[in-house]
């Protein structure tokens, strides 16, 4: 695949933001590995329950210091905190409640997506391993109520992760409801990706030439909303 | 029923070539380091490790040990292999994996959650959606392409549904914060993860407990797991080790 000319956009942090912005109040949401992570750091203060697959409701921010309990952590193997309220269980449980449809919003990362909500995000073929690390994304997509995707728009090189057709082994099929990357926030719906909100000074043909499905442009196109 | 024995050592001194071993811990939280220990120590081969999410990435150098001593010949897991690919190239586990040398087996983490649950609870296979729309719902996802055999599905009420099997290990080794010498056992926080499920689901369960009490000592409404699933009960120290996977 020819190198094409990778365009800036938001930064993780940012694009993590974007994605709590998303998230309504009085929901329980649990956060994949990678970018969804970072969504933590901006609902201090809200009224939003992050469940760690682990086993813990009501996770923390990060634990500094003194705070650090290495019996304590989130399903991304960093150390956290409790919050009044948090509440500790075991794996079965954690995993019913999440293929039980308890939870309302997983968000997840992805190595590609396509305009069906199809993704791949559990092997990377380059590796050349048939087998990977799945972890609990599968159940988190088979149970959540909505599905979100938080990602890079294309890969360092610059090339398409929002394509016609996974060529990646997929984690799951028709589920993702939105997507937000560095560029662009997009709605996947039965007809297809549209593009409701475009990266500061970018139009809807820049975030065309670097997206392999055709999208549709919202009548109410406007800058992401951070 | 006194269930202590007095040594990591002894606690293990049964456990025959070729058995089939569950080991919790969430990454590096809640892992057996010392029962582990024990085991690189006897020198178990042809070891079967089932796991749950990750801990042989958490207690890397025990790992590394047992690959490096030829102990291992399968282990099954949702998330083995480093992050990291160049990492991972790296890792003698990965390359034994890639030579074919160990098999490395892998559901989704709730499906291997489930299978421990089933197995202690009597049910031998359940139909779960996890996994449909994936290689999962194909075949065992495993590196030796000999061994990924068909899996059924099944449509209930218009809806897809993959068959898994129930998980029942000869032995499970599993770390409690706090035990009691008939084996109730009380975990710490996100330390709990696999341990109880796993408990649970093997023939033989041995604990290490970081505080060893008298009966009594854990109120009845805060044992987590109950002695009926565990079966010896040995002290150990308070683990030392970095949280982190990369």
């Amino acid at each position: 695949m020819s190198k094409k000319v990778k365009i800036r956009g938001l930064s993780r942090e940012l694009i993590a933001l974007r994605v709590a912005n998303e998230l309504e109040d009085g929901t329980y949401v649990n956060l994949g590995i990678g970018i969804p992570t970072l969504i933590s750091d901006w609902i201090e203060g809200r009224d939003i329950t992050l469940q760690s697959e682990v086993g813990m409701l009501k996770t923390g921010p990060l634990a500094v210091g003194e705070e650090i309990d290495q019996d304590l952590i989130n399903a991304s193997c960093q150390a956290v905190t409790a919050l009044p309220g948090s509440s500790y269980f075991d794996i079965s449980e954690s995993f019913g409640m999440i293929r039980g449809g308890h939870i309302d919003v997983a968000v997840m990362g992805a190595l590609q997506i396509n305009d069906k909500g199809d993704y791949a995000g559990w092997s990377n073929p380059a590796r050349g391993l048939f087998v990977g690390n799945i972890g609990g994304s599968m159940d988190l997509v088979a149970g959540a109520k909505k599905l979100f995707i938080a990602m890079e728009h294309t890969t360092r090189d610059g090339d398409y992760k929002v394509v016609k057709e996974l060529s990646y082994p997929a984690t799951a099929m028709g589920m993702v409801s939105m997507l937000f990357t560095d560029l662009a926030v997009i709605e996947i719906t039965p007809k297809g990706m549209v593009l409701k909100e475009v990266f500061s000074g970018l139009t809807a043909k820049d975030i065309q030439s670097v997206t392999e499905p055709k999208l549709i442009v919202s009548p109410d196109l406007t800058e992401i909303q951070l | 029923m006194d269930k202590v024995i007095a040594s990591v050592d002894e606690a293990v001194a049964d456990i025959p070539d070729g058995a089939v071993i569950a080991v919790p811990g969430f990454f590096a939280c809640g892992v057996p380091r010392d029962l582990l220990q024990a085991i690189i120590r006897k020198g178990i081969k042809d070891l079967t490790l089932t796991c749950g999410c990750g801990p042989l990435l958490g207690a890397a150098d025990e790992l590394t040990k047992l690959v490096k001593n030829g102990q291992l010949k399968k282990v099954v897991d949702s998330y083995g292999l480093f992050r990291s690919a160049s990492k991972g190239m790296e890792d003698p586990f990965e390359q034994a994996v890639r030579a074919g040398k160990i098999e490395f087996e892998v559901y989704p983490m709730g499906t291997m959650a489930e299978k421990y649950r089933a197995g202690g609870a009597g049910i031998p296979a359940f139909y779960t959606p996890t996994g449909v729309g994936s290689v999962i719902e194909e075949s065992v996802v495993t590196n030796i392409e000999a061994n990924r055999v068909p899996k059924e599905t099944r449509m209930i009420d218009g809806k897809k549904y993959v068959l898994e099997y129930a998980l029942r290990p000869d032995y499970a080794l599993v770390h409690a914060y706090i035990g009691d010498r008939e084996g109730n056992l009380q975990y710490a926080k996100t330390a709990r993860n696999f341990n109880h499920v796993m408990a649970t689901a093997a023939k033989v369960t041995i604990a290490e407990v970081e505080n060893l009490v008298e009966p009594g000592e854990i109120d009845g409404d805060d044992v987590q797991t109950p002695g009926i699933y565990v079966h010896r009960v040995v002290k150990v120290g308070r683990p030392q080790f970095a949280i982190t996977i990369d």
